[in-house]
């Protein structure tokens, strides 16, 4: 279950290409796990070491003080390609909690909400403005507010954000959406029965 | 009057459990089909909280993405991949869901088995936690791809909480050229709209050439749609589509066939329905595709030559396209015809059904692959593997020097021992061409069976329709 989440405030790494997949997020070698922990030892790890397994030294992540970024500012079309939600746990156990782009792909965008990553829509100005300030002062935090739907550059410039209430309100409250879910177990039965009778295709499957 | 709808509408409508509000819906889910990757993290999170898988009944698991695809092939795969085999099987077993296992004929790739089982149908709605899910979207059914925690909350509450996604309607319209397939169609389409061209909708493609495709055709086009950005895609059902389903194992028999085929000859969207965006392509001077780069929307036909990034005035897609071709070797102006290359892959979701097998096998018959070129061809399913041997495909391939496989994901998904070498050159029938999907390094050319198979034999790319069979 998701720690509740109101504020972010870190450094933030500037990866601004478009299209980042979630191949490159988390390459496919550390999917062979039953396991969701431990697995930022994998995070990029195409872009991130080389085929002896020593760090790149230009890769964003690899340099100081980037690699203790809290936030990632990325480019549109954020975490597209495979459903994997290892790309979000990846992420998460890197020390990411907040992701920023222009778009994000679907399923990401849903992995993302379900883990308690803040994933934070921002045109491309304003990401460009981040960017900008990353760079020219890596160090200093960025703040992203969820409560009041803000992200505080290191200069003091302010964006707003719009996040849709049901994802603003799973952020802040570490929702237990499964549990949230079954509370609705009174229509789920209705809806079943009225189904059953409807399309009883659906429901009576010969057995396997 | 009641407002026309379209068949997303009609599906959508059909199953909504609950309204959340906000605009959100607690949504039914008619199917869930589960597989060793992504499954296992579902499990557990059900088991750590106490909770029941709600519809074992409706519940399919089969192992697809790790398995190994070698001849005699045991639960050994690569390191890692046992474990996760045997977590499948224990699960499946604890909670009663059916398991397609290795050894079972109706083991095979999790989005080629659901049509061909029977499991998905027109108007239901079906997940996976897989991407390309998309690709029963050709039955009717709405189809899409879920994160492993959505696993958890379908097993759960057998619902998926959803926004109303936007429509597109996606009408394609000509005669398809002989020699062109419906894989060309479909790069040619992301190739046209980009890969985020349809980011978030649902996609219902329409039109006289989808019409006309085979049952088959449909789904390599739907599997695509992910790859547009599509949440889902689908095609609505028609006459052949119910030619396909009925009589397989799990589609309804009978009394309750008649019933189901009734309603679904409803499910088509009304005219005059509205759709959020339409598009429209036609496929008449469409020519085989190949990709050049490392997006699927980095296609052109096999005709024509390397784009320039120079030429681009966007500057992130020049600098996407410059990333790309430093990755993928090639430069600018080079004409993609001739270009050598050292592997064949035929086989993933996207083209490793019966009918995939007999394009390639029609233009491998009587010659041979390239001296010193690997080719590999991988059957999606058991059943499909079967249905080749019957017909003598695999001995076409074998005499053709392709290595005759077990059905797996293969080197679609580069998780198993199947893998490009770095920097090797493949010509492979998947759907993606990412940095490394392959394996570390490895460059990855998307085309149709019939081109990848005149690969093969040719030893570089070329046009099939060269080839006799080929067109």
């Amino acid at each position: 279950m998701p720690e509740p989440i109101h504020r972010i405030t870190g450094i933030a790494a500037p990866l601004p290409q478009a299209n980042v997949d979630t191949d490159a997020i988390i390459p496919k070698a550390h999917l062979l796990t039953i396991h969701r922990s431990g697995l930022g030892a994998g995070l990029f790890s195409e872009w991130r070491f080389d085929d002896d397994g020593r760090e790149r030294p230009d890769f964003v992540l690899n340099q100081v003080p980037w690699r203790e970024a809290k936030i990632l500012l990325a480019g549109e079309n954020f975490g597209c390609g495979s459903s994997r939600e290892h790309a979000v746990w990846s992420l998460m156990d890197f020390g990411i909690r907040c992701v920023i782009a222009p778009s994000f792909a679907s399923i990401f965008h849903e992995n993302c909400q379900k883990n308690g990553l803040a994933a934070v829509t921002l045109d491309e100005a304003a990401l460009a403005h981040l960017v900008a300030c990353a760079q020219a002062t890596p160090a200093a935090a960025t703040t992203v507010d969820i409560e009041i739907c803000r992200v505080t550059a290191p200069d003091g410039r302010a964006f707003p954000f719009t996040m849709e209430a049901a994802r603003r309100q799973a952020l802040l409250e570490g929702l237990d959406e499964i549990g949230a879910s079954l509370r609705h177990d009174a229509a789920m039965a209705t809806f079943e029965a009225r189904d059953r009778a409807q399309r009883p295709w659906i429901h009576a499957l010969p057995t396997a | 009057m009641t407002t026309p709808r379209s068949i997303i509408d009609k599906i959508w409508d059909q199953h909504v459990v609950a309204d959340l509000g906000d605009g959100r819906v607690l949504l039914h889910i008619d199917r869930h089909m589960l597989h060793e990757v992504t499954s296992p993290q579902a499990y557990a999170g059900l088991a750590a909280a106490g909770r029941r898988l709600r519809r074992p009944d409706l519940t399919f698991a089969t192992a697809d993405h790790i398995v190994s695809t070698e001849n005699g092939r045991t639960d050994d795969t690569v390191p890692g991949g046992p474990e996760m085999i045997r977590a499948l099987r224990a699960n499946a077993e604890a909670t009663g869901v059916a398991l397609f296992d290795l050894g079972d004929v109706r083991q095979g790739i999790v989005h080629v088995i659901a049509p061909e089982l029977g499991i998905a149908l027109p108007g239901a709605t079906l997940v996976c936690g897989d991407s390309h899910t998309s690709t029963v979207g050709a039955l009717g059914a709405m189809a899409w791809g879920i994160g492993t925690s959505e696993v958890e909350h379908v097993m759960a509450t057998q619902t998926a909480i959803l926004r109303r996604p936007p429509t597109m309607r996606i009408t394609v319209s000509g005669t398809r050229p002989a020699g062109v397939s419906a894989k060309d169609m479909v790069l040619k389409l992301i190739a046209t709209i980009g890969t985020a061209g349809a980011t978030g909708y649902g996609v219902e493609y329409a039109g006289p050439a989808i019409r006309a495709l085979s049952m088959e055709e449909r789904m390599t086009v739907c599997n695509m749609s992910v790859e547009l950005g599509a949440r889902f895609g689908l095609i609505a059902p028609d006459e052949v589509t119910f030619a396909y389903l009925q009589g397989r194992p799990f589609a309804p028999a009978g009394a309750l066939w008649e019933q189901a085929v009734a309603a679904w000859r409803a499910l088509a969207s009304d005219p005059g329905a509205r759709f959020d965006a339409e598009i429209e392509l036609d496929v008449s001077s469409l020519t085989p595709q190949v990709s050049w780069g490392t997006s699927p929307q980095d296609c052109i036909g096999v005709g024509e030559t390397v784009p320039d990034p120079e030429r681009e005035a966007d500057p992130k897609r020049r600098q996407a396209m410059r990333r790309a071709l430093d990755y993928i070797g090639l430069e600018p102006g080079t004409p993609i015809r001739d270009l050598p290359v050292d592997m064949v892959f035929i086989g993933s979701c996207t083209n490793s059904r019966i009918e995939d097998l007999r394009a390639a096998a029609a233009v491998l018959k009587g010659r041979r692959v390239a001296a010193g070129l690997r080719a590999l061809v991988v059957p999606g399913s058991g059943q499909v593997r079967r249905q080749a041997e019957a017909e003598g495909l695999d001995r076409v391939f074998t005499a053709a020097g392709f290595e005759w496989r077990e059905p797996g994901c293969s080197m679609c998904a580069g998780m198993n021992a199947d893998r490009v070498p770095p920097g090797k050159r493949c010509v492979a029938t998947s759907n993606r061409n990412f940095e490394g999907r392959q394996g570390p390094g490895a460059r990855t050319h998307l085309a149709s069976p019939a081109t990848a198979a005149a690969a093969a034999v040719a030893g570089r790319i070329v046009d099939a329709r060269s080839f006799e069979g080929g067109a």
